[in-house]
């Protein structure tokens, strides 16, 4: 069941949540919306499911024209990042609770209710918690309740707003290898909206970047990190370093390390370079033509090992080199070494 | 922040910090006892004592009296159709202000409050002005043989008018503080809006809806001074149970006023044991506080 979003646009009063917003998720896809609080990421997601209605634009699901339909028609399962489980009903209930409000032409007898609740339940392995309440029940397990709640209608869709976001570390990393493979299983198209980049990246087929109400980039995890579209994102996926130079002339300078830059314009524009920290390469050898920097702290974390170092202008970079690497280097705290970017991905800056 | 833990850690006799001294405890527990005696404990006893003066006898004639009697009748009437009046009406404001955003939202909320801002006799003297002889209405209602004013109606309107607030604003406390995301996961799953209501919203209000319904009754039946002013006191037909007092009271006949009272007397302390009750009842919620909506 596929989604596609063409042009949507929500303003709150004067704020734009969201701006001609185009998504398209094909069929099977685990997709993650991901960005800052107020990058319209949720807003997005509600109008997907009918919650909110978009001030312009369509949103199909399945090739049906979804806009004119209430939330009620859409077909769509829908966990809230704080689960909204219907407090004074049973966990039973709480599952059964979409089938009971069928019409009665097409609601399931008790026998069915009871069998399907039953199955659900096993599938997010509470079988045992069936007479609770909601509050008689830990996050995870509210988590899960929510889950078998929204797949009972055999919805064509799965949303999830801000899934893990409410839970601690540890129950957080054994759902999200669960919900994968829920979403595998039951054959879902999946959507969830998160801040979390590593869950993002973990979880998703596909990573959408938002930011002010627009995607920034779109693409795999692997391409969100090694290949960012732009500044936004390169700062906001995984730790990086940014170098401020300037571009002319068809190369990007930034001190002694000069790459090419073919640019349209042939006038200067000041620029910054990004590399992330396993693409420094920190060395005692001057001939390359790097950046001196001063060795603050190193730290060994697992095959590697993390470095802080100083530039001459005061600023951190941080780089990851292989231990053996850093043994030969054989550096000491307050020592010199030169630091050369094996990749800098450039970005002219917007001149004002 | 360091200030804060310097204080705290200070060395301080143990205690000391948290109890206020002998003295102003005994002060302030004599004048709230003072104030509870005084203004409560004893004018419901005399109440009582003034009712019984003249013993059991006189107490039962006293409200097995015609007037008396037509008095209660009244009252009761008047509360069975100004309480679901206003209990629909509670739920429909309550609903309408908590789960749909709409312009001039606001001014309604404030809107509800205005019964318990406005004194009831000018609530009165409106009615009179809107239905009476005189009145907008007054020459319509006449011309199809309506009595409002001075008759059942502008009682019930009067009553209506000042017992509105009280179960909008116990639904709109409780249903703001639940939020929308129960009704909209039902939305979700196919309920349609009865069936959110009935299954979702309802039971989640439903000690807050009998909390406002049971003080909205209290109010309605006790209501003196709008009703007053459109009742015309025309006695065995107009009077309710307040106004009865009233007349009594005024015509010397302190033994029966007092006995009536003491009937409005037990309905006020009916009135409080169910509330405790009811609060008795409804645990407190253990779901986690839900913080507004983040990544809007």
């Amino acid at each position: 069941m596929s989604i596609d979003v063409r042009g949507v646009s929500k303003a709150f009063g004067a704020f734009h949540a969201i701006r001609d917003i185009h998504l398209t998720v094909p069929t099977g896809q685990f997709l993650a919306l991901l960005g800052p609080s107020g990058s319209g990421k949720t807003t997005l997601l509600r109008i997907i499911a009918g919650l909110d209605r978009p001030d312009r634009g369509t949103v199909f699901i399945n090739g049906e024209d979804a806009t004119a339909q209430s939330a009620r028609g859409r077909n769509v399962g829908f966990v809230f990042q704080h689960y909204a489980l219907f407090r004074h009903m049973s966990v039973f209930e709480n599952i059964a609770f979409g089938m009971r409000v069928r019409p009665r032409r097409e609601r399931p007898d008790e026998q069915r209710i009871t069998a399907r609740v039953n199955e659900l339940l096993r599938l997010v392995q509470l079988d045992f918690l069936a007479d609770r309440l909601p509050s008689q029940l830990s996050g995870g397990q509210r988590q899960r309740v929510a889950l078998a709640r929204a797949l009972a209608v055999e919805p064509a869709v799965l949303l999830l707003d801000e899934p893990f976001g409410a839970l601690d570390a540890k129950v957080r990393q054994e759902l999200r290898g669960w919900l994968r493979r829920l979403h595998d299983e039951v054959g879902l198209t999946s959507v969830f909206v998160t801040h979390d980049q590593e869950e993002a990246l973990e979880l998703a087929d596909r990573v959408v970047v938002m930011e002010r109400g627009a995607i920034e980039q779109d693409g795999t995890p692997v391409d969100v990190v090694d290949h960012p579209a732009t500044p936004f994102v390169a700062n906001f996926i995984g730790r990086v370093n940014v170098f401020h130079g300037r571009i002319e002339s068809g190369k990007a300078w930034f001190g002694p390390v000069v790459i090419d830059h073919p640019s349209p314009t042939n006038g200067t524009a000041k620029a910054e370079g990004y590399a992330r920290p396993h693409e420094l390469e920190v060395t005692r050898d001057e001939t390359g033509g790097g950046l001196w920097a001063i060795l603050r702290h190193a730290s060994p974390s697992g095959a590697l090992v993390k470095v802080d170092l100083m530039d001459t202008d005061g600023r951190l970079l941080h780089a990851e080199i292989g231990r053996e690497q850093f043994d030969d280097l054989n550096v000491k705290q307050g020592e010199r070494v030169y630091v050369r970017p094996r990749r800098l991905r450039v970005f002219a800056k917007e001149t004002e | 922040m360091s200030v804060n833990v310097a204080t705290a850690s200070s060395p301080r006799p143990a205690g000391v910090g948290l109890t206020e001294p002998w003295l102003v405890r005994a002060g302030l527990t004599a004048i709230a006892l003072l104030f509870f005696v005084t203004f409560l404990v004893v004018p419901l006893a005399f109440l009582f004592v003034e009712a019984f003066r003249e013993g059991w006898k006189a107490y039962t004639a006293a409200i097995v009296d015609e007037a008396a009697l037509a008095s209660i009748t009244l009252t009761l009437i008047v509360a069975a159709v100004s309480v679901p009046a206003n209990t629909v009406f509670g739920f429909a404001a309550a609903w309408a202000i908590t789960k749909f955003d709409f312009r001039g939202k606001r001014l309604l909320t404030t809107l509800i409050d205005l019964p318990f801002a406005v004194s009831p006799v000018v609530a009165g003297l409106i009615f009179v002005q809107l239905f009476g002889r005189q009145g907008w209405f007054g020459p319509w209602l006449q011309e199809h043989d309506v009595k409002v004013i001075f008759a059942v109606p502008g009682i019930v309107l009067a009553t209506i008018f000042v017992s509105f607030p009280f179960v909008a604003r116990e639904l709109i406390a409780v249903m703001e503080a639940s939020g929308r995301e129960e009704e909209e996961a039902a939305k979700l799953l196919g309920a349609n809006g009865w069936q959110t209501f009935r299954r979702v919203t309802l039971p989640n209000v439903k000690w807050a809806a009998l909390t406002g319904v049971i003080l909205c009754t209290a109010r309605a039946m006790g209501e003196f001074g709008a009703v007053s002013v459109v009742s015309g006191r025309i006695r065995g037909e107009t009077t309710t149970m307040p106004i009865q007092v009233e007349i009594l009271y005024n015509e010397y006949a302190f033994q029966a006023s007092f006995a009536v009272a003491s009937l409005l007397a037990i309905l006020a302390v009916v009135t409080l044991v169910l509330q405790t009750v009811i609060e008795r009842r409804t645990r407190p919620v253990e779901d986690p506080p839900r913080p507004a909506e983040l990544g809007v």
